[in-house]
């Protein structure tokens, strides 16, 4: 059996050393400014609110360009739901898009 | 670690969706600062990131900031503070403890590594390299016809000196064994939900092993700022920042080609000398992105600018590429009739920006000014711009309309 070679008192001192330098080491820390704005009003702005924010601030869909009409946003919400895995359900899928279509 | 993550998330969602719906309606929003990018629903509020000057917010969450253009005359180097910030997934790293911070290294390799940033630091010779970082979609927001996508003008580029470790001296000390084909490069951001796809990049071994891919740990004599990859991130010169993984912490060496969405589904562009399409439509085939095309801009010149008649005025800017290096700078003040050559300024390497400027005599009256510039190989800018579905490699010779009076 092969006996582990750190059993010294200096090597165990260091060793102490070590776990100490660990757990006092600071983590550094960032604070991200809070996200504030919403949802333009419409009908469907709901559904939106509790499908999109999961994963992104509105201004994901604010900054699109405007007018792009139903196509476009069909295309985007297929590619949440389809690329990125986003758990909407058919029913709110449709929302969403006529929701959009009809506001941005 | 996810679990908590998708709380504060879902958390911060239902708050935006319910009691600060009705808040915003009682207390109106404060009045925040705001530019006008010039393309349909260009308007962007100017906030202040920690670590950050003022620069445009292009969405907070995940955030992605956008460096105000006049940054770029200030100087060839983008200060750390001003250099633009894209990520992709809203799980941002927001507590990182450098000294256990560790960059794993491992997959087919003979001796898979764990390096501390001391490890990185004292185990290896440090390198240094002057290197542009352009978001692909950098300028998305003048396609036309219009494309999804963060709406950018020009400002998701930037210019620094990094300094780090080359990729090569790490995978060197693990040992790549034959037959590894791709190296793939994996941040500490992670997807909101566990079902939606890292951000995982993929090199070609060759690439990889050629020297000057960098692991950094420093922009500009400085630690990485943290919108921008604290404390490590990858550089690839000459190529679009997307490749460029930010806090990163691990390195997979592979022997197949890396099959993850960020690659085989996104940052692809036309399999074509183009990159582009007829507007409109898609392309047949594609292939990941990769070298930066040819740009050039006016810096100290803008739109509706106004010059002194039958005086001379500098003009001046920057211009890169790829990594071949501009040779020629070309100013035109009669909207791309007739050509002269500009100055180039200091060479800070072939991936840098370079600068130009010159000197133009022009009567009353508006003109329109026009830059284009080539590389080594001869290669330069399109007249019109070039169009594809993903609002990619935009690169067409910009314009500034001046007024001399």
């Amino acid at each position: 059996m092969r006996v582990p070679r750190y059993h010294s008192p200096a090597a165990l001192a260091g060793i102490i050393l070590a776990i100490a330098a660990v757990s006092y080491a600071k983590p550094v820390t960032y604070g991200l400014p809070e996200v504030t704005f919403t949802f333009r009003p419409g009908p469907g702005m709901e559904t939106a609110q509790n499908n999109c924010l999961t994963c992104h601030s509105v201004d994901y869909i604010s900054t699109q360009p405007p007018n792009r009409g139903k196509a476009f946003w069909e295309a985007e919400i297929t590619k949440m739901i389809k690329s990125y895995h986003a758990p909407i359900s058919e029913t709110d899928a449709k929302t969403i898009v006529d929701y959009l279509a009809k506001t941005y | 670690m996810m679990s908590r993550r998708f709380l504060l998330g879902a958390a911060s969602g239902a708050l935006a969706g319910g009691a600060l719906t009705k808040l915003s309606w009682a207390v109106p929003a404060q009045k925040e600062e705001t530019v006008n990018l010039p393309f349909a629903n260009g308007e962007r509020p100017l906030v202040r990131y920690p670590g950050k000057r003022q620069l445009i917010r292009q969405t907070a969450r995940p955030p992605q900031l956008e460096t105000p253009f006049s940054v770029f005359d200030e100087g060839v180097i983008t200060p750390n503070d001003a250099f633009f910030v894209r990520y992709h997934l809203a799980g941002i790293p927001l507590s990182i403890d450098p000294d256990a911070f560790r960059i794993d290294v491992k997959g087919t390799v003979d001796h898979p590594l764990s390096l501390s940033l001391d490890d990185l630091k004292a185990g290896f010779e440090p390198v240094e390299i002057v290197a542009v970082n352009q978001c692909s979609g950098n300028s998305r927001g003048f396609f036309e016809p219009r494309v999804a996508g963060g709406q950018l003008g020009n400002g998701a580029m930037g210019n620094a000196r990094w300094r780090g470790v080359p990729l090569k001296a790490v995978l060197d000390k693990a040992g790549v064994r034959a037959g590894s084909r791709q190296v793939t490069f994996n941040g500490l951001d992670e997807p909101v939900l566990p079902e939606t796809p890292d951000f995982v990049k993929a090199l070609d071994i060759d690439h990889a092993r050629d020297g000057e891919v960098m692991v950094a740990y420093s922009m500009n004599g400085e630690e990485l700022p943290w919108l921008n990859g604290y404390p490590v991130r990858l550089i690839v010169p000459g190529c679009y920042g997307t490749y460029w993984v930010k806090h990163l912490n691990e390195i997979t060496v592979i022997d197949s080609i890396y099959e993850g969405f960020f690659m085989q589904k996104a940052y692809r562009i036309p399999d074509n000398s183009c990159a582009c399409t007829e507007p409109g439509q898609a392309p047949t085939a594609t292939v990941p992105i990769n070298r930066l095309n040819v740009r050039s801009f006016i810096t100290n010149l803008s739109n509706g600018s106004k010059i002194r008649a039958r005086t001379s005025t500098l003009v001046k800017g920057i211009a890169f590429d790829g990594g071949y290096g501009i040779t020629d700078a070309l100013l035109s003040t009669d909207s791309g009739n007739t050509w002269t050559e500009a100055m180039l300024g200091a060479d800070l390497g072939r991936y840098s920006f370079r600068e130009w400027q010159t000197f133009v005599r022009l009567p009353r009256g508006p003109h329109e000014l026009k830059v284009r510039v080539i590389n080594r190989i001869g290669q330069s800018q399109p007249r019109a711009p070039l169009w594809n579905p993903y609002g990619y490699m935009r690169n067409a010779v910009e314009t500034v309309r001046v007024h001399a009076v």
